[in-house]
């Protein structure tokens, strides 16, 4: 697989540069300090200033000074030196039993993870067992036997271990196995092997060497451990256990002693532990998305334009239950990225409002703004949302959660999401009844049977008492309707109300909101990506781009005849609307500027064929057309029905 | 190519008539999978599919969730657990191939998933991604690879320089793209296309759409293009099987099946789909409120599986599952009731629409 370095640019620089680039300084420091007792003890001959067993019994004792810098011990070995060479043992031991636990461990659980089948039984088998087994025992036992040999020692150590990693590293290898490029990957022919290095491993990697450092750790504290009690290395050899315990024993004639081992073991298991989690950290920051270049920094809110002729048109109108103003949504964590800029709009009593849009349009974070359900990390920055007659943005939040639910309810894309699976779904509605309402339990669960007998669910009492994931998804998002309408909400916000559901579900689905629709007066919020759910069920039409309001119109009109280019290329780039035989689509060129990267002038004129250079110089208005249809485009005029064009 | 069982002629009876001599591509011959599920529950995904792939041609396999289409394209690459039946490609029964044989396909049979978020690995950039197919087989210097990278990229419509960044740099619509440079590197005769366009945003899914055409004219390749639009379908393919709970029940020529449906079913799925046009779309929901039965239990095994939610279902229905036959314009259709649905279908859809396609 030689032949890949030329395409991993990203890679190649990357080796270029010292391991420990892009690590945290902590963990720069932890590595530094490892690798420095490495190449301590690999060199010991070469830069120890005594001999790790050379008496000098006229200097024992010392403190630090300039001749011995960490002083001297019971006979006058100097403390550095001894501790440059324990390295070489203690360093060596916790060496044998990473590489037993990593080589059995991971290359058992990875194979194992992905084969599946008996194989990974007997892992986990032989894994319960090596469990059960008393660890610190069995190796006692073997040092008795085998005298003392710490090598024997750590080896078993990481043999004991490795089939809980081998568990680990296959559970990991479980849910990399799942992912489609797997399957993409055997569907290219690639062998099992190239499949496992290729994809599997890298996935794998970070969890690995989380587990490796911790393991690392332990391995130096079990190895220090048999040292103290002298059950392995065998005086005068020096080790960093052998020491402490050396400094243990006459602690009654100097307290110094423990101290330059102690530290040094102390340091190593937490620089152990930092490297790991430091590699990890680095990783994971290498997988972000990049930051978006042209972000806004230092939490700056564009403010909103009071000359907005748009904001300016709406007036205080009885008919009108809930008006958004000038709202604009901004990412609040590290940075002001704008997500939805400065959306009018208002909705009478009993209509039915689309948002159409596209992913990163900003549909579903403007309705998520009027129920006051944005997600962490993002908040309105400017703007109102008036709800008959109340503010809600900026209001106390018990206010803002009394409207929520009570006044305005929302619905959202994956109804089973929405219901707790541990309650049956009559309780849940009951709850819900009784939230908005001082109703007795028996009153809540009778009224809930209204509710899901209002969303023509068949059997209510049976269907009551079920489980959620005993629902079908249409089932289910009814049951999350009945509930949305138990606050008897003045306005209903579905966020892709059928996307998850099969095109003859979501039919049904689509006519009882429009039935609850008629029955009820309930107002309605309808975001969507698709035209053909918005001509069937809205009143009128706000398209979004790029955060933007580019255009409102009635529903006929709008299809009748967009008014801006974005409009226009939607609709026709519709296979609906292309000539039978199957000749080219009209599409959009381009793709949505990510968010963050939205341009100064027009949003959307590099994909426009209207364009031109006034498109790109400034901000573009939106501009009055009808008395109830805007567009913001100066090029209105030139567009054309999506039918246009084509032969008829 | 000849088989001997009757229903195996049902193979070739829909291929269009001035193709009926060429032999095709890729064949489901009877074709059923069965997964093992949960306390070995056995969950019957395909039941006894036959249709063939010719050379060049788009065949769409639409339906709902459940209907077994997404089963098929992934029995066809070697990914679902074929219990029954044989898929041939060029002749040669490739059902359980492996290893070599595996592979050997491998390079004229692809895939394309939906999800072009998942089907990249996030850790590889896009070159390494691109060059696996190319690793299969050998015989290729480092040199050749990357030049066959580059132009695969500049073909899909992506800049060569793309090849050393990672997925996580692309939008949905890129990484498709890519997705689709990778089946096609390796030159493969039959791709299929599962859901390909279906996670895309409006806006980008007609490029793909062109992208797949434009390469389809220019590489003669097949595509099984597995879909749950209706729409797209149509555009897409040259002929369409629906799909209703693992088997095919109505089997034609795109544009037939699409504008005059003739299987209550494939009706239900069509007057559904809500139309990009108010006026069209408010004509057709006013015709067709309830144009499916609310499901109730089957009474017998033998039913039609579409008997307890058809409006047409009589007693006939419930006891017999009626077999894909031909119907006089050359469609394989399963239905008892082929003469009512016709009546069903010029009630429900005619008028309905000014666009180009009914006339």
């Amino acid at each position: 697989m030689a032949g890949l370095r030329s395409f991993a640019k990203a890679d190649r620089s990357r080796k270029h540069r010292s391991p420990l680039h892009g690590i945290s300084p902590l963990g720069a420091i932890a590595g530094s300090f490892l690798a420095l007792l490495v190449i301590a003890a690999v060199l010991a001959p070469l830069i120890a200033p005594y001999s790790p067993t050379g008496n000098d019994l006229s200097a024992t004792y010392q403190k630090p000074g300039l001749h011995h810098l960490l002083g001297t011990d019971e006979f006058g070995r100097d403390l550095l030196s001894r501790i440059i060479y324990g390295g070489r043992i203690s360093l060596t031991g916790v060496g044998v039993a990473v590489v037993v636990y990593l080589i059995l461990g991971a290359t058992i659980g990875v194979v194992a993870g992905y084969v599946g089948g008996i194989l990974d039984s007997v892992v986990t088998w032989v894994a319960e067992v090596c469990f059960a087994l008393p660890g610190a025992v069995v190796i006692l036992v073997l040092l008795a036997t085998l005298g003392n040999n710490v090598t024997a020692a750590m080896l078993v150590l990481g043999l004991l271990a490795a089939p809980s990693l081998a568990v680990f590293m296959s559970g990991a290898t479980k849910s990399v196995r799942a992912e489609m490029y797997i399957a993409a990957a055997r569907v290219t022919g690639l062998r099992t092997r190239q499949i496992l290095m290729r994809h599997v491993l890298p996935q794998v990697l970070a969890p690995l060497t989380v587990q490796l450092s911790l393991f690392a750790g332990t391995a130096l504290l079990v190895q220090t451990g048999l040292d103290f009690l002298g059950l392995a290395t065998q005086p005068p050899t020096a080790s960093w256990g052998a020491m402490v315990s050396d400094g243990a024993t006459h602690l009654g004639q100097d307290g110094w002693m423990v101290v330059p081992p102690g530290v040094v073991v102390m340091l190593s298991v937490m620089s152990f532990g930092l490297l790991g989690d430091a590699l990890q950290d680095r990783r994971r920051e290498r997988l972000k998305t990049p930051t978006p270049v042209n972000a806004r920094p230092g939490g700056v809110p564009i403010a909103a334009d009071d000359t907005d002729c748009r904001a300016a048109s709406t007036t205080l109108d009885p008919q009108v239950v809930l008006t958004v103003r000038q709202l604009s949504v901004g990412t609040n964590d590290g940075g002001y990225t704008p997500i939805v800029d400065n959306v009018t709009f208002e909705l009478r009593h009993g209509a039915c409002i689309g948002i159409v849009g596209e992913s990163g349009s900003g549909k579903t974070m403007t309705a998520l703004s009027v129920i006051g359900l944005l997600p962490d990390g993002v908040a309105i920055s400017a703007g109102t949302v008036t709800f008959a007659g109340r503010e809600l943005v900026g209001s106390q939040r018990n206010d803002s959660a009394g409207v929520r639910g009570a006044g305005i309810a929302m619905i959202s894309q994956e109804p089973v999401a929405n219901l707790d699976p541990s309650f049956t779904v009559g309780a849940q509605v009951a709850e819900v009844v009784r939230r908005h309402s001082r109703a007795s339990r028996r009153q809540a669960y009778a009224e809930a049977l209204d509710l899901l007998t209002q969303v023509r669910l068949p059997n209510v009492k049976q269907i009551a008492k079920r489980y959620p994931h005993q629902l079908s998804g249409g089932m289910a998002q009814r049951v999350v309707i009945a509930a949305a309408l138990a606050g008897k909400p003045q306005v209903l916000i579905a966020d892709e109300p059928t996307t998850a559901l099969d095109v003859t579900v979501q039919a049904e689905i689509l006519e009882l909101l429009r039935d609850l629709r008629a029955e009820t007066g309930l107002a309605m919020i309808l975001v969507s990506h698709d035209w053909g759910i918005i001509a069937d069920s809205c009143d009128s039409a706000l398209v979004m781009y790029a955060g933007q309001l580019v255009e409102e119109s009635p529903i006929a009109e709008i299809f009748d005849r967009p008014r801006h280019p974005y409009s226009e290329g939607l609709m026709r780039s519709n296979p609906y609307y292309a000539p039978p035989s199957r000749s080219k689509l009209p599409s959009i060129p381009g793709n949505v500027p990510a968010l963050g990267q939205w341009p100064l002038g027009c949003r959307f004129a590099a994909r426009c064929q209207y364009a031109t250079e006034d498109c790109r110089a400034t901000s573009i208005e939106l501009v009055r057309i009808d008395s109830d249809r805007w567009a913001r485009c100066i090029h209105h005029d030139l567009v054309a029905a999506p039918q246009a064009g084509l032969a008829s | 190519m000849t088989t001997t069982s009757g229903a195996g002629q049902a193979i070739h009876a829909n291929v269009p008539r001035d193709r009926a001599d060429e032999s095709p591509l890729l064949e489901f011959d009877h074709l059923s999978v069965v997964y093992r599920g949960a306390r070995r529950m056995r969950v019957s995904a395909v039941d006894d599919v036959s249709f063939s792939l010719l050379p060049g041609e788009t065949v769409g396999l639409v339906g709902e969730s459940g209907s077994g289409k997404t089963t098929i394209g992934s029995a066809a690459v070697g990914l679902a657990p074929v219990t029954a039946g044989k898929i041939r490609f060029e002749g040669q029964d490739v059902t359980h191939a492996t290893g070599p044989k595996r592979r050997a396909l491998s390079r004229k049979l692809q895939i394309i998933f939906q999800d072009p978020y998942s089907s990249l690995n996030p850790l590889r950039t896009i070159g390494q991604t691109l060059i696996e197919p190319l690793l299969v087989n050998g015989g290729t210097t480092r040199q050749q690879q990357t030049s066959a990278v580059s132009d695969m990229l500049s073909r899909v419509g992506l800049d060569p320089t793309a090849a050393g960044r990672y997925p996580a740099n692309f939008s949905g619509g890129e990484r498709q793209r890519v997705a689709i440079a990778r089946a096609l590197m390796a030159s493969p005769k039959v791709v299929v296309c599962d859901e390909a366009v279906s996670a895309l945003d409006l806006s980008v899914q007609a490029q793909v759409l062109n992208l797949l055409a434009e390469l389809q004219r220019e590489l003669d390749i097949s595509y099984l293009f597995i879909s749950h639009d209706l729409s797209v379908v149509r555009h897409m393919c040259d002929r369409v099987a629906v799909l209703y709970r693992g088997q095919i029940v109505e089997l034609g020529e795109a544009g037939l099946i699409h504008d005059k449906a003739l299987h209550p079913y494939t009706q239900a799925l069509l007057t559904a789909s809500p139309l990009p046009d108010p006026g069209a779309q408010r004509r057709l929901r006013e015709k067709n409120r309830s144009a499916l039965n609310p499901a109730r239990p089957t009474a017998s095994l033998k039913a039609c599986r579409f008997a307890n939610r058809c409006p047409l279902a009589t007693d006939v229905c419930e006891q017999e599952a009626p077999e894909l036959k031909a119907a006089p314009d050359g469609r394989l259709i399963a239905c008892h009731h082929i003469a009512e649905a016709a009546l069903l279908y010029s009630s429900r859809v005619e008028h309905t629409r000014d666009g180009p396609v009914n006339e």
